[in-house]
């Protein structure tokens, strides 16, 4: 079943975490893949789309709950060592020099002091970082201390490198420089890494380097679409090949549940109850809204252009649309986003009328909202604890989850005026204070 | 390759050519030694129960006391550190273990000193027959409970919070369990630890006196000590030797302070996981010595070596790195309540075989019960309102020091060496302004109770307020509010969580300090208040297993019911509602 040539393969793994009623929530279901020699792979996806998950039992991590993970042939049941980490937040130990650091994985599989402190010192000047040997990690700042985790992973002379969103704790110019840099030592073979997997939120970044795109769904896991990058590297990011690629994947990632991809619909399914609504924030909603009806955009917008200009990342984006998608204030299709007519009189009224709108949106569109406010209206003094919500919504979504889910209608619910709450009752109500 | 033999040549004596630290550093060093010779040697000379040891009051034997009580405390301190990294090693890494281990040291911590001290004593003397050092361990232990506790829990608390990506990193780098413990959760627990030790250190001095008379059946004996000369200063009512014991003590506290503390905090800064903030110019000159000492690099150098060689070793010895995570088996559950029952029958029958032995060997009966009963409620009644008293005190003069860092910075070891101060070098003041002027004993001895605990809420409302961002001040002088709304609205619930944990820490040590405070002695002069410290401390005088287990497992009863019924609420309280982020 495993392949030989592969470095790293799964076959149908499936992850479930336990909720509270013990039935267990997928994450991740039936993943099968391969990752080849000589190869760059991206992993995107929205958030809870069980990617971070899905790097952690490829590293050996998180045990899977079904399905089989394979490292050149034997099975991953504990980290392997052929295969290194580089960690969204470093990581590095703090009590630690940056030579000490860099020794740590060498330390521990038992290699002598003198060959230790020779191969780290290698490893640190290949990255570039030769001079701060006897630095501790807090003098450095967010970019050098990616270096270190960069070269504490280089090392062990890994054959796969894991990495999980390596430059999304930097600023865009330190990202860019750190990840030039890498990208330099992987093509011109200066580094004995064979295979590179990578979790990211930055679409641009994903198709600069990738060789290969996995696009995760969520509730649960699945890889929803899988693209082969053939640009030659360095690519141009703004070519027309670039760029196109850069389109089909918003459009993947953007397309609304049970909707099919690329294709414009009209009105958005209806949801459950249970669905996980998106984390956004009623000033973000209305600025976003406010900047597409607005020029430049005048309503309708490209989606890599829009996120570039606003200058958000596919993690804040995302959510914002689809929340503008699910109370039918904008459509989507193609990368494109467009304003709809009840977007465009939302846009335009003023802060009392919104709210009103803004209100009867959430009744018609979120079941949950419309199921909130049927309780409190059906009980006689108009309150209920949220405990009763959290309750329902943890039949279908994990604890954390439906504390989210919880805390987002009840922001939304809060603006629209449609109920209140009591933090220090923890108590939901119709009355306002 | 001549060249690198040559500078091997030339390098070599360089670095181990002695400097100036050395000159300071090996004398220190061999002075150490000679100490711990001297004391091991002193400890354990022969000795017979009912033997007199001639304590003197006079002051220049004070610097030999000075040096045995230090020693038993280093020793203590010790003990400590090796217990609560078992300890909280073990409750931290298995949830079975952690159900048993948790509730026990919260008991432990509640039992006063002299419940453990006059328990176990006569077992350590049957340890070593015909020698002091039954004694010695007797005294060490007492000062080992009052040290132990809350270390461990810092420990504890510190292994749980070991962040999620580090541990991670651990796993994925190979770690073993046992280096990673090493590597990763023990230098993460560093900086709370060393604070915490410093803080058992105090609660160490504050006993000092209660954990060098050791009774046993009936006869006192008085070892060697600065507690021993406080107590026998008191008995004889002999001012000048109480000053003495003063100065001697701020002496010790302070050399203590400048050769390990100092050099502790300085070097735990490093091991902090957020980034530098104020306090980390920390420097002490000791430590300075330490690193800059070439015969300390040297035995750096070889100590190094030896950690290489063993972990190598213990590498080559099992290649098989570590397990992978079990899935939990159907079995798991019922193990859990088997675990359990057996837990609960433990307990239920401790409490039958204690009763037992309470009853058949003390002839105590249910009337007595009820009378230690009340006498904890009388001691309750004094620790409530004095907590309360000290609160209405110290906040605000918290607040006013915590309002001005550089004054909250010089304040701070001053506080801890008041917190060091033991009850009794108070004795003949209170003693004499009760006695001159006949003040109710029921009440002012009290007084002594809250001497040790009540800086515990200065120092918290001290850090709560120093911690309180600048800008909400600016805010509040901006709205124009002042006085009471400025207390009511910004001061009082923003130090809460800090006082909350203050008065704790405050109100465990008023109930502990209650067995040498509502008894007091100065001269001829003995004053005893109604409290079941001062039952407990009057059965340990006369050596009465029984009745001092019954008053030990009363005044237990009422810290823990009382912690669970109002600091834990209150706890719950600052940490979820009031919380500054």
């Amino acid at each position: 079943m495993a392949d030989a040539q592969a470095l790293l393969q799964t076959h149908a793994v499936c992850k479930t975490y336990r909720t509270a009623d013990r039935a267990g929530r997928l994450v991740l279901d039936h993943i099968d893949f391969a990752l080849k020699e000589g190869e760059i792979v991206a992993i995107l996806g929205k958030s809870g789309s069980g990617k971070s998950t899905f790097l952690r039992v490829l590293a050996g991590l998180t045990p899977q709950s079904e399905g089989e993970v394979t490292y050149r042939g034997a099975p991953v049941i504990a980290p392997v060592s052929g295969v290194a980490m580089v960690f969204q937040t470093f990581a590095l130990f703090p009590w630690l020099t940056v030579l000490n650091n860099v020794e740590l994985g060498l330390e521990a599989q038992g290699v002598a002091r003198e060959e230790r402190r020779q191969r780290a010192i290698a490893a640190i000047d290949l990255i570039g970082l030769d001079g701060y040997e006897s630095a501790y990690p807090k003098e450095l700042s967010g970019g050098m201390r990616q270096r270190v985790g960069f070269a504490r992973a280089l090392v062990v002379n890994p054959d796969v490198l894991l990495l999980d969103e390596p430059f999304s704790a930097l600023d865009v110019l330190t990202a860019e420089t750190l990840r030039g840099d890498m990208m330099e030592l992987w093509s011109d073979q200066r580094i004995p890494t064979k295979g590179i997997v990578f979790v990211s939120h930055n679409i641009e970044e994903a198709v600069e380097i990738a060789d290969r795109i996995l696009i995760f769904s969520s509730d649960p896991g699945r890889i929803r679409a899988e693209i082969p990058i053939s640009l030659p590297k360095p690519r141009d990011m703004s070519s027309p090949a670039f760029r196109q690629i850069v389109d089909q994947v918003y459009t993947i990632l953007t397309s609304v549940p049970g909707g099919e991809p690329g294709k414009r619909i009209a009105k958005p399914e209806q949801i459950s109850i249970n669905y996980r609504l998106p984390h956004a924030s009623i000033q973000q909603l209305v600025g976003l809204l406010d900047n597409l009806v607005a020029p430049p955009f005048n309503g309708r917008a490209d989606l890599p252009h829009l996120a570039e200009t606003l200058e958000l990342v596919v993690d804040d984006l995302f959510p914002l649309i689809e929340t503008l998608q699910l109370l039918g204030l904008a459509q989507v299709g193609g990368g494109d986003i467009e304003v709809t007519t009840a977007g465009r009189s939302f846009a335009d009224a003023e802060m009392q009328t919104r709210k009103q709108m803004f209100a009867e949106h959430l009744l018609r569109h979120i079941p949950l909202v419309a199921h909130i406010r049927r309780i409190l209206d059906e009980r006689p003094g108009h309150a209920a604890p949220e405990a009763r919500f959290l309750a329902e919504l943890e039949d279908h979504l994990s604890e954390e989850d439906a504390r989210d889910v919880l805390d987002t209608v009840i922001n939304w619910g809060r603006y629209a005026e449609l109920f209140a709450y009591d933090y220090d009752r923890a108590v939901l109500s119709l009355e306002n204070p | 390759m001549a060249q690198r033999w040559g500078s091997a040549l030339v390098a070599l004596p360089g670095r181990l050519r002695p400097n100036f630290w050395d000159g300071i550093a090996l004398p220190i060093v061999i002075g150490l030694i000679a100490l711990i010779a001297w004391s091991g040697q002193q400890m354990s000379v022969p000795f017979t129960a009912g033997q007199e040891i001639n304590i003197s009051l006079d002051p220049w034997k004070l610097p030999e006391y000075g040096l045995r009580t230090v020693m038993r405390m280093g020793i203590a301190l010790v003990v400590s550190l090796i217990f609560s990294l078992a300890y909280a090693a073990v409750a931290a890494k298995s949830r079975r273990a952690e159900k048993l281990l948790l509730p026990i040291l919260d008991i432990l911590q509640s039992v006063p000193i002299l419940g453990f001290l006059s328990i176990t004593v006569t077992g350590f003397i049957a340890l070593f027959p015909g020698s002091l050092l039954g004694y010695e361990c007797a005294s060490i232990f007492a000062i080992f409970t009052s040290q132990a506790w809350n270390m461990t829990f810092s420990l504890y608390q510190s292994f749980l919070g070991v962040p999620q990506d580090l541990r991670e990193a651990a796993r994925m780098y190979h770690l073993s369990p046992w280096r990673s413990f090493w590597q990763l959760e023990v230098p993460y627990a560093i900086p709370q630890l060393v604070w915490n030790m410093m803080m058992s250190m105090s609660g160490g001095w504050f006993f000092v006196v209660a954990s060098e008379a050791i009774t046993v059946s009936n006869q006192n004996t008085l070892l060697p000590g600065i507690g021993s000369y406080i107590a026998l200063a008191s008995e004889k009512g002999d001012l000048a030797a109480v000053g003495y014991a003063i100065l001697a003590m701020l002496a010790f506290i302070l050399i203590y302070d400048q050769l390990l503390f100092r050099p502790l905090l300085a070097w735990s800064q490093r091991f902090k996981v957020e980034a530098i903030t104020e306090g980390e110019g920390e420097r002490a000159w000791f430590l300075t010595m330490l690193q800059r000492a070439r015969f300390f690099r040297a035995i750096a150098f070889v100590g190094d070596t030896v950690r290489d060689w063993i972990s190598s070793a213990a590498h080559r010895a099992h290649t098989f790195q570590e397990q992978p995570a079990k899935p939990p088996s159907p079995w798991a559950i019922w193990v859990d309540r088997a675990w359990t029952v057996v837990l609960l029958i433990a307990a239920v029958g401790s409490v039958v075989w204690i009763a037992h032995y309470v009853h058949d060997n003390g002839k105590i009966g249910l009337d007595e019960i009820g009378n230690v009963f009340v006498l904890a409620v009388f001691t309750f009644i004094r620790v409530t309102v004095l907590i309360a008293l000290a609160s209405l005190i110290w906040v605000p003069i918290g607040v006013w020091i915590g309002l001005r860092p550089p004054i909250a910075h010089r304040a701070q070891p001053v506080v801890q060496f008041l917190a060091a101060f033991p009850a009794n070098l108070f004795f003949p003041p209170v003693v004499a302004l009760i006695t001159t002027f006949h003040l109710n004993v029921e009440i002012w001895l009290s007084v002594l109770m809250i001497l040790g605990a009540q800086w515990y809420i200065l120092f918290n409302v001290v850090a709560g307020t120093l911690a309180l961002p600048t800008d909400y001040q600016y805010v509040a002088s901006n709205l124009g509010v002042r006085r009471r709304l400025w207390w009511r609205r910004l001061i009082l619930p923003a130090i809460f969580p800090a006082y909350v944990t203050g008065a704790i820490t405050a109100s465990g040590g008023a109930w502990n300090a209650s067995i040498v405070s509502e008894v007091a002695q100065w001269g001829d002069d003995k004053l005893a208040a109604h409290g079941v410290g001062a039952y407990i401390a009057q059965w340990t005088a006369t050596g009465d297993t029984p009745r001092i287990l019954l008053g030990v497992s009363m005044l237990s009863l009422f810290v823990l019911v009382f912690n669970r019924l109002f600091w834990r609420r209150l706890y719950v309280l600052a940490e979820e509602r009031i919380r500054l982020d």
